[in-house]
């Protein structure tokens, strides 16, 4: 104990504000366990904490395989965290080829801490004792500083398997630099194997103790993060968790569903605690069944959601032009992946917005949202289900891989019977009234519900009339499509102007949607700072846009959008744009720019800052207009 | 009307065949989609379903216009998908009645996965599915049940491969519980057959034999002409069948629908066509037990279970 206390005072203290830790291991090595459990302490003890998964494609990928690293990003901070910033500060790997993955993702910097398992330097197999040796000089040579650790031998003195219990054994050692509560640490830990039972609870216990007794002897660092302190109660979850809570605050109570990463989680979120509120997953035969499915069961009268990613997009868009023919309240998520196609299933895009504004031949106008936090990831379901039912049709709510697996400390909701569905109106219907009593001005009409005695009629996919009658007489599809159309204008006049990040007016205005926000708004902070006259603005409805835009980017010399989909750089003469500045170009008629880039990650800040200092300075040489 | 204690009750109503009839049908005149039209309307007005009560789901072709004639909530939705829309509806609506009028392409060739998933969900409803043997409202193209070497549009030489078995198919099927076959142009095994389906608790899957008067008049015409190439299966839990079907159809077996091999036997019969029963199981488990459950659930009970689950991601 002695030279342990006397160790604790040659421990450098320092101070900081915000941190990034990254835990990388082979899949199934626990590395993501450990870094959802320290993202969640620090949660609980006042920080700001956005986290991000690193995940591999496949789920037994080969071991020690720069494809098979998986593991958390953990950004803690102060301050709220909005976004999974850019180098790691700190990096846990449990062996050396994760870590290439995490160098070559460009994850580390200079100053990035490494700490390796050591086990590989006395592997049994030749070529692993030759590869780990190899991977260091490697490492060295690329300016990191390696500290390795013996993670497994360690282990080996609790367990007679350390492949199970590395991870707690870090969270352990995590808990020691950072100076987390260690009784808030054994808590949760007792929570998370409860259902493992007492056994399990105290081998991980050991565990912990054995990393944090084993750091706090050994580590020459320790980091103070203060906290603010905020006795206002908050939550901690992903985006899809916050998904699947806010459909059963919506009152929502049919999700029709398959199975498609990396939306597939907000229904394994809903199926565990839907039946509680009265609701189930219907895990339909296909895309298309899914969406039927949901359609009936609004039509029937309680508005159903169904919720996907870009190739279930695809197989749906069917559907969805029914829904917006024949006015049926729904909701659909996209939780966003790479695409086209098969595309990329695990990782960050923003592609999906232009597909679901023209999902359907035809013309198909139909309400479009994007949450820009875990926190509005829960709003935003309630808030689309009114639409839904108001303007009587589907409404998106596009989120993507991002927000689905990013963990973010958020204010909890207060709940109210406002947010849930009414119940199925079966009153009387009023016989004077047509199923389709479209409002002139508005487009709105009112909605008989089956069982609702006298408002029997046949809904139908094909051109109608007010009655739904068939429309054989030419007249009656313009004037129909003019109505469904004008529903949008009628939500746009109830929508404020967004608020511009910054200055009012300036050099340049970066616009946003979806995830990015948090990244878009520390990019524009860090070049205010330096003296730029940059404010962003960040859209949360993308059908219809939001109002006043015209304005707001008159106020500016140049306007951009920062996306994460596809776009040619640079002012060619035919460039294709990226999709959020291809709908403000065909809105506003401004010339906007924009910037963006498909890479399958959340964008850095500092990506960010670069490519805006680039455009700011192309603006200057008055490069482009 | 008039109650048998002689209460005088100015809610009660009475429904008569009109107030389930909508739209003059469009269908050409000959069509056996009258009689299936026919055999509904007066289904609804035997059971005195009110109109309200009553959904009518299809997907698209000549029989799915099928609710645009009845006068009680429809869907006619999209070329194959009538099968989920009118599962989605029945998940939360246990007290509605649903009809499914399909046909030989909506429902064999593009709603395919549909079909065999909807028999294993096994929720309350009918299916009526109009086989002609033909795509009729996009005007003769060869359909998945036309037969071998039938000419059509789309094979003008004939169809290369021999049709798909409905009957067969529906059989295979895990936790299918009703199977039926009967044709438009006998109206009172028609009206039986649905009659039964409707009463069964679960989905009643009835393929209905329909003339097309105008691509495929002659499909069913040695039926038509010599009623003994018809077999009549009966049995008490089969279809019932009164004198003036067995007086039609003399050439009749006992089929115990409890007996799936002989089903499927019979379903292969290609000597003869088989109308009745095949397949009848009211013990096959059914999906909407499952998907009703909690749907009377308070807004306050609701609330209450919300704020236990925020409690697990409280912080």
């Amino acid at each position: 104990m002695d030279t342990q206390a006397a160790h604790q005072q040659k421990r450098t203290q320092v101070t900081i504000s915000e941190h990034i830790v990254e835990i990388v291991s082979d899949s199934g090595e626990g590395a993501q366990t450990a870094g959802q459990l320290f993202g969640t302490i620090c949660a609980k003890m006042g920080n700001g904490v956005w986290t991000v998964e690193i995940i591999p494609a496949e789920i037994q990928p080969p071991a020690r395989s720069r494809a098979g690293a998986s593991g958390n990003r953990i950004r803690i901070g102060t301050d709220p965290i909005t976004n999974a910033g850019d180098c790691a500060d700190l990096v846990i790997a449990f062996n050396e080829q994760v870590l290439y993955s995490r160098i070559e993702q460009g994850a580390l910097g200079p100053g990035t801490r490494i700490l390796l398992d050591n086990k590989w330097s006395w592997d049994p197999v030749e070529s692993i004792r030759e590869a780990y040796q190899e991977a260091r000089e490697d490492f060295a040579s690329m300016g990191y500083s390696i500290y390795e650790v013996p993670i497994e031998s360690e282990c080996f003195k609790v367990v007679a398997d350390p492949k199970k219990g590395k991870n707690i054994w870090v969270l352990g050692l995590l808990c020691s630099i950072y100076q987390r509560d260690l009784d808030l640490v054994k808590k949760e830990l007792a929570k998370k194997f409860k259902r493992k039972g007492q056994e399990a609870i105290d081998r991980n216990l050991e565990l912990l103790q054995a990393g944090y007794d084993w750091a706090e002897s050994e580590m020459d660092v320790v980091f103070d993060l203060p906290t603010r302190s905020d006795d206002r109660p908050k939550l901690v979850m992903n985006g899809n968790q916050a998904i699947a809570l806010g459909c059963m605050a919506a009152g929502i109570e049919v999700c029709s569903m398959y199975p498609i990463t990396p939306a597939t989680s907000v229904s394994h979120a809903l199926a565990s605690m839907f039946h509680k509120v009265g609701g189930f997953v219907h895990q339909a035969e296909d895309e298309i069944a899914a969406i039927g499915f949901a359609v009936g069961a609004s039509y029937a009268g309680k508005t159903a959601l169904t919720v996907t990613s870009g190739p279930g997009l695809a197989l749906k868009t069917e559907f969805i032009g029914l829904a917006v023919m024949a006015e049926v309240p729904l909701v659909i998520i996209d939780v966003q992946r790479g695409g086209p196609s098969t595309g990329l299933p695990t990782k960050v895009e923003q592609s999906d917005l232009l597909a679901a504004y023209f999902a359907s031949p035809g013309d198909a106008p139909k309400i479009i949202m994007a949450p820009s936090t875990i926190e509005e990831c829960y709003h935003f379901v309630p808030l689309a289900r009114k639409l839904a039912e108001l303007f009587r049709g589907p409404v998106f709510v596009l989120t993507d891989a991002n927000l689905a697996t990013g963990v973010q400390p958020f204010l909890r909701p207060e709940l109210s019977e406002d947010t849930l569905s009414p119940p199925i109106d079966q009153n009387r219907w009023n016989p004077e009234i047509k199923p389709y009593e479209w409002d002139q001005a508005t487009g709105l009409s009112p909605r008989p519900v089956p069982g609702q005695r006298d408002g029997m009629y046949t809904l139908t996919g094909l051109a109608h009339d007010e009655r739904s009658r068939v429309a054989y007489d030419s007249s009656i599809n313009q004037r129909a499509t003019e109505r469904r159309s004008s529903k949008l204008k009628t939500l746009r006049a109830t929508l404020k102007p967004p608020q511009v990040f910054g200055d009012e007016s300036g050099d340049l205005l970066v616009v946003g949607w979806g995830s990015t926000r948090g990244a878009i708004e520390e990019a524009v902070t860090k070049l205010q700072g330096e003296g730029h006259s940059v404010s962003a603005l960040h859209l949360r409805f993308l059908s219809p846009l939001e109002p006043g835009l015209n304005e707001i980017f008159s106020r500016f010399k140049h306007v951009m959008t920062i996306e994460i989909n596809y776009s040619d750089d640079g002012h060619v003469s035919d460039r294709r744009f990226a999709q959020l500045a291809w709908l403000l170009r065909n809105e506003t008629l401004i010339d906007v720019d924009c910037w963006s880039r498909v890479q399958g990650y959340p964008l850095p800040p500092s990506a960010l800052v670069e490519a805006l200092r680039e455009k700011l300075g192309a603006y200057s040489e008055g490069a482009v207009s | 009307m008039m109650k048998t204690d002689w209460m005088f009750e100015p809610d009660s109503r009475h429904f008569v065949l009109e107030d389930y009839e909508a739209a003059l049908a469009r269908w050409c005149p000959g069509c056996g989609d009258h009689a299936v039209l026919n055999a509904v309307q007066k289904l609804c007005r035997d059971e005195q379903l009110p109109p309200e009560q009553t959904v009518m789901v299809s997907g698209i072709g000549c029989s799915s216009r099928f609710p645009h004639y009845m006068k009680t909530y429809g869907f006619h939705g999209l070329h194959g998908r009538a099968l989920p829309v009118a599962c989605g509806v029945r998940s939360r609506r246990p007290e509605l009645n649903i009809f499914v009028s399909t046909g030989d392409g909506d429902c064999c060739s593009i709603g395919t996965a549909h079909w065999i998933h909807a028999l294993r969900y096994n929720m309350n409803m009918v299916v009526m599915m109009f086989d002609n043997r033909v795509y009729g409202l996009t005007k003769n193209q060869t359909s998945p049940t036309s037969p071998k070497g039938e000419s059509s549009n789309t094979h003008p030489q004939g169809a290369f491969l021999s049709p798909l078995n409905p009957i067969s198919v529906c059989l295979s099927i895990t936790n299918a519980s009703f199977v039926a076959q009967t044709v438009d142009w006998n109206p009172v095994h028609l009206y039986e057959t649905i009659r039964a389906g409707f009463e069964h608790q679960g989905l009643a899957f009835i393929r209905i034999f329909q003339r097309c008067p105008h691509f495929t008049d002659h499909a069913f015409k040695e039926f038509k002409d010599e009623p003994e190439k018809v077999l009549l299966m009966t049995h008490e839990r089969g279809i019932p069948v009164n004198d003036t079907v067995k007086r039609v159809f003399t050439n009749s077996m006992q089929h115990d629908p409890a007996d799936i091999d002989q089903a499927h036997k019979l379903a292969r019969r290609d000597d003869v066509l088989p109308i009745g029963l095949f397949l009848r199981n009211d013990q096959s488990e059914r999906y909407d037990e499952y998907t009703k459950r909690g749907v009377n659930m308070s807004n306050g009970e609701k609330l209450s279970a919300l704020n236990r689950e925020l409690d697990r991601f409280a912080i």
